[in-house]
Formats: C-alpha cells, structure tokens, sequence
C-alpha cells in the first residue's frame, strides 16, 4: 500500500498578518536594506553604503557611557531595589511604573523646556518606546475607520504606527515650500474638510515637534492656531515632541505644554503629548516612551492599556538614578546641542558648496535637503530616479520625500548624527562628485 | 405580549381609542427615553468619581491639576474618547479583577508600616526566589550589562544571543532534552504582548478563539481591548475535576457556529490558569486533532511550565509537534521568563511560532513591545551563568511546592477545600461554605467582604468565567511565610463571622 501524503490544511492569518499596511515595503525601508547587505565601514569596507536614512543619536554617547562607569551603582540597581518602598512596588504591580523614575523623567522633560512648564509624575504613563505610545494613543482616542490629521512631510513610521494595527486612518495636513513646510489654518481646514468628505470622523491632529523629517520646530503662533483650531472642532491633538532635547537652540523651542501653563490649562484636556528617550539621550535600544496626557480618562485607560508594551524595573532603575542626577542631565543637554548644531552646520556648509540648500532647520538630527534642481523630471518617479542613483552610484542610504508623503518632489531627509564626523566628510565628498557628475553631463548634453 | 391586547381593542374599537392613543405614545416616550440614556452612557459617561483621599503616596491624579481640568468644560463638550477606550475604562472601574488590584495597590500591606493594608492575592506573580536573581545581580550585574556596551537600534525581536540563551534555557526548566530554534521566536516585553501579537496576527476584529473556562482574570483585556476578538468559553467542571474535554470543546465549536461567530483559534493554559491543571499527551493530541478537523489554530500559554510538578508530567505543545509533521504552523506558544525566573518585574515573554508568515508579521510588531537592551544584556548574562541557572530551578521549584502546600494545607483547616493542582502560582478554593447566597451575587458579596473587610484581594470565579459560583483563586507566590499565618488569621475571622450569621 502506498504512502499517503496528507495535503496540509493551509491555516489562514488575519487580514492584519497579511496586509502591507505596516508600510515596511516603502522605499524609506528599502534603502535600508540596501545598507544591511554593504554596510559602510571606515576600515574595512570604505566603498560601502554610508547609513544616512537613520535618525539616532551618536554624537554625545561618549557621555552616557562616561556616566554608566562611574555610577556603575545605578545598574546593579544599588539602592534601588532592595530599598525601594514597598507602596511604590505596590503601585508598580498596577501599571503605574515606579514613582522615581516618572519623577525623572518628569523633571527631565522640565529641563528641556527650561523649566517653562512643569510635568507631574503622575499623569505619565509609560510604554516601550515612542512607536507604542503613538500607537496606544491612537487606540484610545481613536475608532477603526477613524481619522488622524498629520501634516505632510511626516515620518514615515507613522503609517505604520498610526494605522496598521488600529485601523485608523491618516488624512494629511499638506505643507509645501512656499512657507517653509508650516502648518496653516487653511491646510487644517482642507485636511477637516478632505476627511469630511470621504465620510471620515476626524478625531484629532498629530504634530511633530520638532519636525521629522524637517528638522525645524513649530513656531509658537503656528501652535496657538492648531491649538484653536482642535479646540473649535472638538478634537484632539497629539504633539510628538520625541526630538524636544535636539533643539540647537533652547529658546528656539516652544512645547504645547509652554501655551497650556501660560493658559492655565483651559481646553487642556484634548492635548497629549508623546516623549521619548531614544533620540535625546542616544538610548533606542532601551524601548523607553512616554504619554503625558491632560486629560484624566485618557492617563487611566492608557495606564491599564500599557500592560501591553512594558518597561523592565531595571532598565526604570537604571534611568531614574540618571536622569535624576541634574549635574549630569544639565550637561548632557547642553553638550549636545552644541553638538548637533555643530553637525548640522558642517552638513549644511557641505551642501551649500555644491549649491545644495536646505530647509533652515534648527533641532532633530537630520536636514531636509532639496535637491529639486537636480531631478531629471519634477515627479514622484523623477524623484525616486534619483534616489535610486543616490543609494547604489553614490552610495548613501537617504530618505526620500514622497516617502514622507511629501507633495513636492525632490526633498530629502538626510540624518547626520548617527556617524563619526569623518565618515560624514566622506559623505559629503561623495555628494560633491555626484553633483560634479551631474553638471558636467547636463552641460555636455545642452551643448549638442 | 400584553401589549397587543390592547391594540387588538384598538383595531376592534373597544374604548380602543384611548388606549389606542395612550400606548404608542407611552411606548414611544419610553423609547425616547430609553434610547436617550444609552446615547448619553455611550458617548458622555458620567463624569468620574473625585479621586479618593490620596495616601502617603497619592497613585491617582493631583488633586489640584485634576479639579483645574475637570470644571471648565468646552462648550462643545469633553473630547472624545474611543469605544473602545471607554469600555476600558468601565471595565477597570466595575471588574473585580481591576478593583480588587486597584485597591492592592492605594493600600498594600506592610508587616510594620501598613499592618491593616490589603494583601495581595491577586497577582499570578512569583516573587519567592526573586531574592537569589537580585543577590547575582549585585555580585555581577555591572559587567553584565556594561560589558556588551549600549546597544543602538537592535532587531526589536530580540537579540539573537538571548534567543540562543532562551533556548538553551527552557530545556533546563522543563527537564527534558528538547529542541527550541531561535529562529522561531520573537522576544516580547511581557507574555501579555506575545498574546496580543498573537490576536492580531491569527483573527479578525469580530472573530473568536475558543478558551476553557475557568481562564485568568486577565484574558478579557489582554484578548480583546485592542485587538478586539471575542472569547467563546468551552465550560469546565468541578464534577470532572475542571479538566478539559474534547466533547465540550465540540459543543463549543458548534454553538459558536451556529451564533455566527468565526472560530480562528482555541487557547489552551497549560498548567491553567486559575485552576493549575496539566494536560496530558492524549489530551493534546487530541486538541491538535481538533484543530485540524476545524482548521483552526491553536496557542499554548504555557507561562506556568515551570512552576509544574507533583507527580503528573509536563508536557509541552513542543514535544508534541517533535513528533507531528503536520500541522506545525497552526501551533503558537507563549513562555514567560520574568514568571520562570521569579522577576516579575522583567516584563519578558517569549512567543514561539512554526509558522514563518506568523513570525514575519509578529516580528514587525514587536516593535511595539520590544525589550529592553539592558534587559536583554542582562538576562543574556544570567542565562549564560547554566551553574547558577541550575541552582536556581532547583531552590525555586522547592519553595513553589513548599509555599502551595503550605497554603492549602492552612486552608483545609479552615475548612476550605482547594483542587489539587499541578502547578501555577496559586490553588483554587471552594468558598462555597461561606457564601451567604449561593450564585454570583453571593460570591461577589463574598469577594467585597474579603477585600474590604478581611483585607484580602483574591479573584472571585466570575472573574474568570467560572460557571459554578463558589470557587476563589488565591495567588501565594508573593507571599511570606508570615504573610500566610495573617491571610488564615483574616479569613478565619471571616468564615467565623459567617458561621455565627447563620
């Protein structure tokens, strides 16, 4: 008798499982991979493709590390653990996280501002990582089929942060050049309007701020207009301000928080705000993210919900002692701003010489280049052409603009601050011969 | 219904006018009214309940910020939560399950500092050999984490020397030489996103997974809240000792069918939870049987695998699949280090999959939960240490046996049968004796006088979907040995004071 080979019933996965919402198909992920399989290295692959496409800090890890060996305490949990009250353990079992580290961060987040606004402890509910906290804020303020307003150029991630899972929509803000990316009351208007007529309920808008990819923060006047307008419509608003500490100048960035003390908090309900270690202190690989939320049912539920994305008591611990240290925090701040600043200068000039401008930008870690002139074709496709060119002649790994749904083609966003400076020299030589390469043919090619 | 009888006068004209008038207007005004008040409870829920007199250490808002924000209202209303949000939000406030941890948590217990408090009960947690993880810690812990450096942006699956740790691991804690790939697992920030990975990754909004009941306290929200699926419970007794059958979970099957719901998958607790039943290789093969027939898929929780022992054997979805061929992408499991090690506070949950397109999807959404790095170096560490790991397994399964036979040995004599159980973090009591009604009005009755009276918080049956009222899960693993004599103390005077009533 033969053997009989039973044809395995194929399981089915959900449509979630299977859907390309999660956006990871996008050229902004595919660049990646690019760099994965020839990673640029000084040494021992110099010909390789330079990672320009990831926003992480770099330029100020010397610090963080300085601190963890000469504080070695704080990772053995020192007087942590052992000592720490048995109320705070007990509060810590119901999801609060523990007091001294929501202190720290709280006071943290102070610092950024200047002290301009005061954050307490106990309206922060903690996640692992930004990426959760904007996805568990969506869940809660949000229905499937529901609306998000984001203004365009926007990071990428959100699509799939904001929507894979929630099944939320996002409606863009559009912003264009022509006033350098800022968000108007007629885009809010149109993008209310655009969600209106397809039927959509628009339950918030979701700002950046500083802005990823421009690299540029939200003046204060913009807010107040956003502000109004969430209050008039009866909405929320989100305000990612994940790149809060990157800012070159201090006076330069004004929170949402800044405009709500100064009301004392009228209207204050609606707004929330998303923070996360990853970007200011260098520190991605802790997962560590937070919602500071105004509004009392939404710190409740997004506490009960945060069961699902958790942060180790340790790695609590750990932060608490750090950031709770106001020596080190306040020169780690400054340090690196000025850093950064320094960073985007040299990009910046670096660009400029090979008559490259960019966006004035002043936090984040990356610039929003225009490289419009150089498009054979002033689309979409133009643009990809480009980047296409960019990632395997040129050999960097940069993120284009219609990857951040951006609506004019031929902006880029190019990170500078995951790197050591000599590879961004090299960066920038490799840019100076492309443009050279360019030029030299366009004008060869107009002299026929 | 009455109702038509009077109308029929209507229609036949008998004094039918009046009535004829007076009824549909009733009724209509009823309508209104009724519909009125679920309109309002749907989109404003009442405003909530000023926050209790905080504690030395106030867990709820400051009162200050929250009396600013809560009075001047915007005209158009408050903003507007999610559905979704504000089923959250009543749950946490009505369920027992989140009441009972609330109050734990505003109030806890303290042999000196807070002797009147309320002991924690309630939590599958286990914390007795939390000491021997925080005193290797301390002797190695900063070369452990220090040692690798910061990590930058890592896969956020996990880093594959701690999958290679795990898998070397789980083999010591099951004490059997079995085979786990790396490759196949996705490291979460807690068991619980490994199952919410797992809801959205198997099942449609709307859908369903069958689950025996009695199930932990923790599955409605930790199944439903985001990815919204349905639990259809396969119903489990005392009279076959709460052990699962194959006939109920047919019947199950066939009624959900029946209501139109879409069956995806069945989740088995394995040792369950609250009950601590194993289930034996038979009993899997036919599970995995049933599932084929169904094609369905089937996740097996099985975050308690260390805590088995007596005299049944652990057997894992694991060994089972060594041997099928077949059939392996239909099977999930979800471990949990932080339970396995006694680090509650770690928060690690391992999701381990044979089917490649669950991995793919699951992976990506780790990113939502993904551990952290010095979290990862460190349990890389302690992992590696296979002379203290070995140690470990050994000490804290003893004090886990020790604890649960303690604990039920002092609860019998107090009259207060327990199941037997094959592990877990706690045992399931008959508290029927003391109910003063017997149903579910008399064991949630029971359950407040517990919590507010005797100060105990433990998880009533209905919490966990038991259909027979009477039965209690009491979770001993955070306890002392002292703690114990108080809990005995607390309920004796409870079961005492009910025994004088009748």
């Amino acid at each position: 008798m033969g053997i009989e080979i039973e044809k395995p019933c194929v399981v089915e996965l959900s449509n979630i499982a299977v859907s390309n919402t999660h956006g990871e198909d996008s050229p902004y992920f595919a660049g990646w991979k690019a760099y994965d399989d020839n990673p640029y290295d000084e040494l021992t692959n110099p010909s390789g493709v330079i990672q320009m496409g990831l926003a992480e800090n770099q330029v100020s890890f010397d610090l963080l590390e300085k601190y963890l060996e000469e504080h070695s305490e704080a990772t053995t949990w020192g007087k942590g653990v052992r000592n720490s009250s048995f109320r705070d353990n007990a509060l810590f079992q119901d999801y609060h996280g523990l007091h001294s580290f929501r202190a720290a961060m709280a006071s943290f987040m102070e610092q950024i501002r200047g002290e301009r606004a005061k954050f307490e402890p106990d309206r922060l509910v903690i996640t692992a990582g930004a990426t959760a906290a904007n996805e568990l804020l969506t869940f809660i303020l949000a229905n499937p089929g529901d609306a998000l307003l984001v203004p365009t150029p926007y990071y990428p991630g959100f699509d799939r942060d904001l929507r894979w899972r929630t099944g939320v929509k996002i409606v863009p803000i559009h912003c264009d050049s022509s006033n350098n990316f800022q968000i108007t009351p007629e885009a809010l208007e149109g993008a209310y309007k655009e969600a209106e007529s397809m039927n959509t309920k628009v339950r918030g808008v979701l700002i950046t701020n500083p802005s990823n990819p421009l690299g540029a923060t939200i003046e204060r006047s913009v807010l107040e207009q956003i502000l109004e307008f969430v209050t008039r419509k009866n909405i929320h608003l989100v305000s990612d301000e994940i790149y809060s500490g990157s800012v070159f100048s201090p006076s330069e960035f004004v929170s949402v928080a800044e405009i709500l003390e100064a009301r004392n908090y009228k209207d204050a309900e609606r707004v929330h705000i998303v923070y996360s270690l990853s970007k200011d202190l260098g520190l991605p690989g802790f997962r560590v993210g937070t919602i500071y939320s105004y509004n009392d049912k939404v710190v409740t539920t997004a506490r009960r919900m945060s069961s699902f994305t958790l942060i180790s008591s340790q790695t609590q611990h750990l932060l608490a002692s750090m950031l709770s240290d106001k020596d080190f925090t306040e020169l780690y701040i400054r340090t690196n701003r000025e850093r950064l600043r320094k960073r985007y200068e040299m990009i910046i000039e670096g660009l400029r010489s090979n008559g490259i401008e960019c966006l004035k930008g002043n936090g984040g870690l990356f610039c929003w280049m225009n490289m419009s002139p150089l498009l054979e074709k002033a689309t979409k496709e133009g643009e990809l052409k480009l980047w296409n060119a960019i990632i395997h002649q040129v050999k960097l790994n940069i993120s284009p603009g219609s990857s951040c749904h951006c609506s004019e083609p031929g902006w880029f966003r190019v990170c500078f601050a995951n790197m050591s400076e000599n590879t961004l020299q090299v960066a920038l030589e490799r840019i100076r011969n492309f443009v050279d390469k360019i030029r030299t043919h366009t004008l060869t090619a107009g002299s026929n | 219904m009455r109702v038509i009888v009077p109308l029929q006068g209507v229609v036949q004209g008998k004094g039918g006018l009046f009535w004829g008038s007076v009824i549909p207007c009733a009724l209509f005004y009823f309508f209104q009214l009724y519909f009125k008040n679920r309109r309002h409870h749907h989109r404003s829920p009442p405003p909530p309940p000023p926050p209790p007199p905080p504690p030395h250490h106030s867990p709820v808002l400051p009162r200050s910020l929250s009396r600013i924000l809560l009075s001047p209202r915007s005209p158009a209303g408050p903003a507007y939560v999610s559905g979704r949000a504000t089923s959250v939000a009543r749950i946490s406030a009505d369920s027992p399950y989140y009441v009972g941890l609330r109050k734990a948590a505003e109030d806890p217990y303290h042999e000196v500092h807070n002797p009147h408090g309320v002991i924690q009960l309630g939590l599958a947690h286990n914390t007795l050999s939390q000491d021997l993880v925080h005193d290797w810690i301390h002797q190695n812990g900063t070369t452990a984490i220090l040692g690798r450096g910061i990590a930058p942006y890592q896969p956020l699956d996990g880093f594959m020397e701690l999958k290679l740790a795990v898998a070397g691991f789980m083999p010591q804690v099951m004490e059997k030489p079995i085979f786990f790939s790396p490759s196949q697992m996705v490291l979460t920030a807690g068991a619980t996103s490994a199952i919410d990975i797992l809801s959205f990754c198997l099942a449609d909004h709307g859908n369903s997974f069958l689950v025996p009941t009695p199930h932990s306290p923790s599955f409605d929200g930790d199944i439903k809240w985001r990815s919204d699926i349905e639990i259809v419970a396969v119903p489990c007794r005392s009279t076959d000792n709460f052990n699962l059958s194959i006939t109920a979970l047919d019947r199950a099957f066939n009624q959900a069918k029946k209501r139109g719901q879409k069956v995806r998958g069945i989740i088995i607790t394995n040792p369950s939870n609250p009950v601590g039943k194993l289930l034996d290789r038979e009993t899997l093969l036919d599970i995995v049987d049933f599932a084929r027939e169904k094609n369905i898929h089937i996740v097996s929780n099985e975050t308690f695998a260390g805590s088995a022992c007596g005299s049944k054997e652990f057997v894992s979805m694991v060994e089972i699949l060594e041997a099928e061929e077949l059939d392996r992408d239909r099977v999930h499991i979800i471990y949990s280090l932080s339970n396995e090690l006694s680090v509650p506070d770690f928060k690690v949950g391992v999701l381990y999959s044979y089917n490649e397109n669950v991995l793919v999807a699951a992976r990506r959404m780790a990113k939502f939960s993904a551990l952290s790095a010095p979290t990862q170096q460190l349990l890389i560490s302690i992992l590696s240490d296979t002379r203290f790991v070995q140690k470990f397994i050994e000490i804290n399964r003893l004090r886990l046996r020790k604890m649960y036979n303690t604990f039920v040995a002092e609860l019998k004599q107090l009259g207060i049968e327990c199941t037997s159980s094959s592990g877990g973090f706690y045992c399931w009591a008959n508290m029927s004796k003391l109910l003063r009604s017997y149903g579910e009005k008399g064991e949630l009755e029971l359950w407040d006088r517990l919590l507010n009276v005797a100060k105990i918080n433990v998880t009533p049956g209905s919490s966990c979907h038991c259909i027979e009222p009477g039965w209690f899960r009491f979770c001993f693993t955070t306890l002392s040995e002292k703690d114990v004599s108080v809990v005995m103390e607390r309920i004796r005077r409870i079961s005492a004071a009910t025994k004088s009533e009748s």
